[in-house]
């Protein structure tokens, strides 16, 4: 998916939970697009620093964008529509192994 | 000294050797050479050494017990922080058959009856579960064989400290510096590089897979061959794997790595698919939540073995002043090579105690390709 237009009003509004808090995003928004609609500013917390870190490259180079998306940990937001229902977390640290 | 090869082994051995007073020089090769050194899963392993050969068995186990001190002296003397953990290793066994081999093979072992494999222990799956509380075991595990001396380091940390040690202690590193043939003129072995020819009375080869064709410059034999492991690397996890693991393991950042495949494809070093898949298989059968971890990385590294898989050291007969050290286990053998085999080298007799090590157990003519 390496071009596609941007997603347009029309396409209907979604409620993703980033959080736990309802935020309204166009259908066809990424992920990491509605956590920011949501005013979350650090997406996820450094696995060897702790430093807070938020979506940089938006196109799924950076991996800064990592977050628990509907349960899955270290999914890129970036790269994941969003979905009626989703719920969208930050990643704190690194992921533990039972999900 | 010259010693031919700057990786885990011959870095161990200059400084050991260098720690004893000796001026020694050691030429290393370029980036792109098949360094074992830089590609390998940082074990300290004992479990599975010797039941062939129980000298190796006694030397891999003094090694490990030599480890800590060794450790210690590497990061006070340069600030590297090797990441040692000697918790115990853990060997695991999908399937009843695979626990009964295991089992078979300690048994074996211990019919030596050699002190330092006592410990050594077969683990049922319940044993297991109670050494590894709130982590999910796949349901064909059947146990795992236990070793308490077992662990592993940071090899990469181990390399560079050993280079930094050897800065601290004036020896030469040439980086860069491909041995190319070796000639000996009035009792002083020179070898000639790209960058000029170094002269040496004492010449050590310890340049792993390199070694092969220089040995026989000196009236030496090295027939190693090469054997690829890959290996798996996961992103950062919470800690879940206290103990090390001959397959699996976790480093102290939270990465798991997972290995390694045994392939005889010569000097390749690609990454296949099929050999990911095998890794990924068996992490799965043992450690089932693992199936959600995100890889990072994959890559591969080329064991050093000899016809039986044991360290070979050897002093020319016919190039008096020349030796050959070869091991699959460098970083397991760090320890000794740095404290025991230097001083013995140093000596210029290995004696007794290494005989067993030594090349007349190979056979005259006896290469590679008989015993592959």
């Amino acid at each position: 998916m390496m071009f596609r237009k941007p997603p347009e009003a029309a396409a209907g509004l979604i409620t993703a939970y980033v959080q736990g808090r309802p935020v309204q995003v166009n259908a066809g928004e990424s992920a990491a697009a509605a956590a920011m609609l949501a005013g979350l500013v650090a997406t996820r917390y450094s696995p060897v620093s702790g430093a807070p870190r938020a979506p940089y490259c938006m196109m799924g180079i950076c991996f800064e964008c990592l977050m628990v998306i509907d349960g899955i940990a270290s999914r890129q937001a970036c790269l994941v529509p969003v979905q009626e229902g989703m719920r969208i977390e930050p990643q704190d640290g690194r992921r533990s192994l039972a999900p | 000294m010259l010693i031919i090869g700057g990786g885990i082994v011959g870095a161990s051995l200059a400084a050991g050797m260098a720690g004893r007073g000796a001026k020694v020089c050691v030429l290393d090769g370029g980036d792109t050479d098949l360094r074992a050194a830089r590609a390998n899963f940082g074990l300290v392993w004992v479990q599975s050494k010797g039941h062939d050969m129980p000298a190796y068995g006694r030397w891999t186990r003094q090694s490990a017990d030599l480890w800590p001190d060794f450790s210690e002296e590497l990061a006070d003397r340069t600030g590297f922080d090797l990441q040692l953990s000697q918790k115990g290793g853990l060997s695991f066994c999908v399937g009843e058959e695979e626990l009964e081999q295991k089992r078979s093979r300690i048994a074996r072992l211990h019919n030596q009856r050699e002190p330092w494999s006592a410990d050594i222990h077969v683990l049922e799956r319940a044993e297991l579960e109670a050494l590894l509380p709130g982590v999910r075991l796949g349901a064909k595990v059947a146990g795992a064989s236990f070793c308490p001396q077992d662990g592993d380091c940071d090899p990469l940390a181990l390399l560079r400290a050993l280079h930094a040690t050897l800065a601290f202690q004036n020896v030469a590193l040439h980086r860069d510096t491909k041995a190319e043939r070796i000639a000996r003129e009035n009792g002083v072995f020179r070898v000639g590089t790209a960058k000029g020819a170094f002269a040496a009375p004492r010449l050590i080869l310890a340049a792993g897979h390199g070694s092969r064709e220089l040995a026989p410059q000196v009236g030496l034999a090295a027939p190693i061959r090469a054997q690829r492991g890959q290996i798996l690397v996961t992103e950062r996890m919470q800690s879940f794997l206290p103990y090390t693991g001959d397959t699996i393991r976790q480093t102290g950042d939270g990465t798991v790595m997972i290995g390694a495949t045994h392939e005889d494809v010569g000097f390749d070093l690609g990454t296949t698919a099929d050999g990911g898949a095998e890794l990924a298989r068996h992490a799965t059968e043992v450690f089932p939540d693992l199936a959600q971890a995100k890889l990072v990385r994959t890559w591969a590294g080329l064991r050093v073995l000899t016809p039986d898989g044991c360290p070979l050291y050897a002093e020319s007969e016919t190039h008096e002043g020349a030796a050959l050290v070869t091991c699959h286990s460098g970083v397991t053998l760090a320890a000794a090579h740095a404290r025991l085999l230097a001083p013995a080298l140093l000596a210029g007799r290995l004696g007794e105690a290494f005989a067993p090590f030594g090349p007349a157990r190979f056979g005259k003519g006896d290469d590679v390709s008989q015993a592959a």
